[in-house]
């Protein structure tokens, strides 16, 4: 009776506001070891690849590079540097698809078939000895950016600015994106470098405490987590989330951990706290650890139109067309190709696109998954309102967007939006909101720029 | 009936109040105002369109009292219209050369390479946010008709290749279509400006020809055979310098018919090849794209 009593009035597991439950759909890999993806002939580097500003290419075509060997230097306070994945020549210098649609200017390096691809790097300090300035700086030329998806600089993350403080850092291993699963197993896999590079992140940012936060989907994850804190006593806590879309996002992230919401056009920052992607934490471990710039990271490569669905680790630079070749494509079958997650991802007309730092998947669907229906009237049935995780009106807001009511879009808040997609996900009448969302947010900034 | 006529009387003693009121306002308040704008604002077109660099026809109506600019600059009113103005208030009518919109891309359907579908919401902005629409051509045309829907004057029309057609006759060059267009293909040209450059693409050689057929690959013959200095390449595509070339020679030799010697409306004749399969494709899309519109409309 007690333990009914118990069990009533345990709370809930923690989570955010409104969001969708998507199928997950992450069997098919979730249990798959990492394994390495063999070495292609060419390699492709966009060198835009993170945000801010691009990186200038520091190689002439014709040049020998080895692997991680820099290729571009960082263009800016946010940008990082470039580094070859590997040994090989430069090939030339010019402009090559990108996964954003757009043709953009790329260091290409024909690999040498020769050549060993051992991993030897030059050594690098002890970040937990060295001055602050020197790591973030040595973060900056490894080339570390957010590898949850947006691809932030790392070290422009691990800079607080001068006047602010830090007293949370929190690492985000929910993976609530449905068929990923390169975080799950990076957890599970490497959970000694998650905490290690979460060690040298909350050094760097002077926390006093860190969460990582981790949906109870990944069960194994936890506690591989909890075992390697478990060794040292360190002030990090892992927390089980409920599973829910998308609590991934930082923001969402923030309101199920502190039950706190970041002001509309802040950051996480101005409630003293940093987020960075689990996979960041691990790859700045392995980065002080052996000196291996970012030049590869997991992918995971699934959809019902892969016959051997894989987590790989990807060099930077790969062929999308490549990786799914070594996954078993399923050539004529294949209708749509994603890069990123279902929800966010892109949808891809040229698979000549490589694999960037952001790139957390490569989803190839048939066309029994890729359900095109016809867009129906709205009904104002109101479940859009009830997914946005950030409250917002997405049905007015379409509307707003195709009568082009510039000043009302920004009335009611469309630059909050952040395009998880929950709203088209939930639409019964396949209204395409989130697109509308997008296009809404270029019409603004048309009229911003024509001010 | 005392309370009526109670009423009555003081509904007639505050029209009284207000009349005076309004009569005195009307004495001392009133702002002077040139009696002639509101004519020439009457002989406008009233199409508030922007083409003569005023927010519109009533703020132009007041340039040309102030003698600022000239009826001439209205592209809407036709020359008699423009004449009734010039002599309404006496001055000369300052005729302007006509311009026109003109598109720089000839890469419609089945002349580009189409690398996928495009499915979602059905506008050029829209498209252009997911990989750049279905066509392997970053810069291209994307052909779901932003620019029809934006034209006030019903000036563009999308053609069988889903390219849109600049009805030179009916086009004011009020900018609306430059402004809409996403991937920046109109421009304004003056119509006696007859060489145009149907490619937006800085790709050269075989990386541009490999993705369009009528797609310029900067192989530099216009430049060649045109007068001294008069087309210059810049950035993978034949800029013209001089706008009043009177020989079309610089077309002769181009291998894709990128540079096109226009006399009135752009792909007036589509003689470049004949519409192959794509053809009824295109032709399905683009009554699809009306349907659309009128049930949008509807």
């Amino acid at each position: 009776m007690t333990g009914l009593l118990q069990a009533i009035r345990k709370s809930p597991q923690p989570t955010f506001h409104h969001g969708v439950h998507p199928e997950e759909n992450k069997g098919r890999t979730n249990r798959l070891p990492v394994a390495r993806m063999p070495f292609v002939g060419e390699y492709v580097l966009p060198l835009s690849q993170h945000l801010g500003a691009p990186s200038p290419p520091i190689v002439v075509p014709g040049q020998r590079v080895e692997r991680g060997e820099a290729v571009a230097r960082p263009g800016g306070f946010v940008s990082v540097s470039l580094h070859s994945p590997v040994t090989g020549t430069v090939k030339a210098i010019e402009l090559r698809p990108h996964p954003n649609g757009k043709l953009m200017p790329a260091v290409v390096v024909q690999a040498d078939p020769f050549a060993s691809q051992r991993d030897q790097f030059p050594a690098v300090p002890d970040p937990l000895l060295s001055a602050r300035e020197t790591v973030l700086q040595h973060i900056q030329s490894s080339g570390m950016v957010g590898l949850g998806g947006a691809a932030f600089p790392s070290h422009v993350k691990a800079k607080v600015p001068d006047g602010k403080r830090v007293q949370f850092a929190v690492l985000n291993g929910c993976e609530c994106e449905p068929y990923l699963t390169c975080d799950h197993r990076v957890m599970v896999e490497n959970p000694g470098d998650v905490i290690r590079g979460f060690q040298i992140l909350l050094s760097l940012v002077g926390a006093e405490r860190g969460y990582i936060g981790v949906e109870l989907n990944k069960a194994d994850a936890i506690a591989a987590l909890r075992a390697a804190v478990g060794r040292a006593p360190l002030p990090i806590e892992i927390l089980g989330l409920e599973v829910k879309y998308p609590q991934g996002a930082e923001k969402m992230l923030l309101d199920a951990i502190f039950h706190r919401e970041v002001p509309s056009g802040k950051l996480p920052l101005d409630l003293e706290i940093v987020v960075n992607n689990v996979g960041t934490a691990a790859a700045i471990a392995q980065y002080f650890d052996t000196g291996k710039p970012l030049i590869e990271r997991v992918v995971t490569v699934t959809g019902d139109a892969v016959s051997r669905p894989a987590n790989l680790l990807v060099p930077i630079g790969t062929p999308v067309s490549a990786v799914l070749e070594h996954c078993g494509l399923r050539q004529g079958e294949a209708r749509q190709v994603i890069v990123g997650g279902p929800m966010m991802g892109l949808a891809q007309k040229d698979l000549d696109v490589p694999v960037l730092k952001g790139t957390s998947g490569i989803l190839a669907f048939t066309s029994e998954t890729v359900r095109v229906q016809a867009e129906m009237p709205c009904i104002r049935c109101g479940r859009c309102l009830d997914a946005c995780p950030v409250f917002l009106n997405p049905s007015r807001l379409a509307m707003l967007v195709r009568t082009e009511s510039v000043d009302e879009l920004e009335r009611y808040h469309l630059l909050d939006c952040f395009e998880c997609a929950s709203c088209s996900f939930v639409c019964p009448s396949s209204i395409p909101l989130v697109q509308l969302m997008r296009v809404g947010k270029g019409l603004i900034r048309q009229k911003k720029s024509s001010k | 009936m005392i309370g009526i006529a109670t009423a009555a009387a003081i509904m007639t003693g505050m029209a009284l109040l207000f009349a005076i009121l309004l009569a005195i306002a009307y004495r001392f308040l009133r702002v002077e105002e040139d009696p002639r704008l509101e004519i020439v604002e009457g002989m406008l077109p009233g199409t508030n369109c922007g083409a003569c660099g005023n927010p519109g026809c009533h703020a132009f109506a007041e340039a040309l009292l102030r003698q600022t600019a000239a009826p001439g600059k209205c592209t809407v009113s036709s020359p008699t219209q423009v004449d009734a103005i010039a002599r309404f208030l006496g001055v000369d009518a300052g005729v302007e050369e006509k311009r026109v919109a003109r598109l720089h891309c000839g890469g419609g359907y089945g002349l580009a390479l189409r690398q996928a579908e495009y499915q979602g919401y059905s506008s050029c902005r829209a498209a252009v946010l997911v990989s750049g629409g279905g066509g392997a051509c970053g810069w291209g045309c994307l052909g779901l008709a932003d620019c029809e829907r934006a034209c006030t004057f019903d000036a563009i029309k999308l053609n069988d290749r889903l390219l849109p057609v600049v009805d030179v006759d009916k086009c004011t060059a009020c900018g609306d279509c430059v402004e809409v267009c996403p991937v920046d293909l109109f421009t304004i040209e003056p119509l006696s400006k007859r060489l145009i450059v149907q490619c937006n693409s800085p790709l050269k050689g075989e990386a541009a020809r490999k993705v369009c057929s009528v797609a310029c690959d900067a192989c530099g013959r216009c430049a060649a055979d045109a007068p001294d200095g008069a087309i210059e390449i810049v950035n993978g595509l034949p800029v013209v310098k001089v706008p009043s070339l009177t020989s079309e020679r610089a077309t002769f030799r181009c291998p894709t018919c990128a540079i096109q010697w226009v006399q009135g409306n752009q792909f007036a004749d589509d003689t470049v090849a004949p519409l192959y399969e794509g053809g009824s494709i295109a032709s399905a899309i683009l009554s699809a794209h009306r349907e659309d519109e009128r049930a949008s409309r509807g």
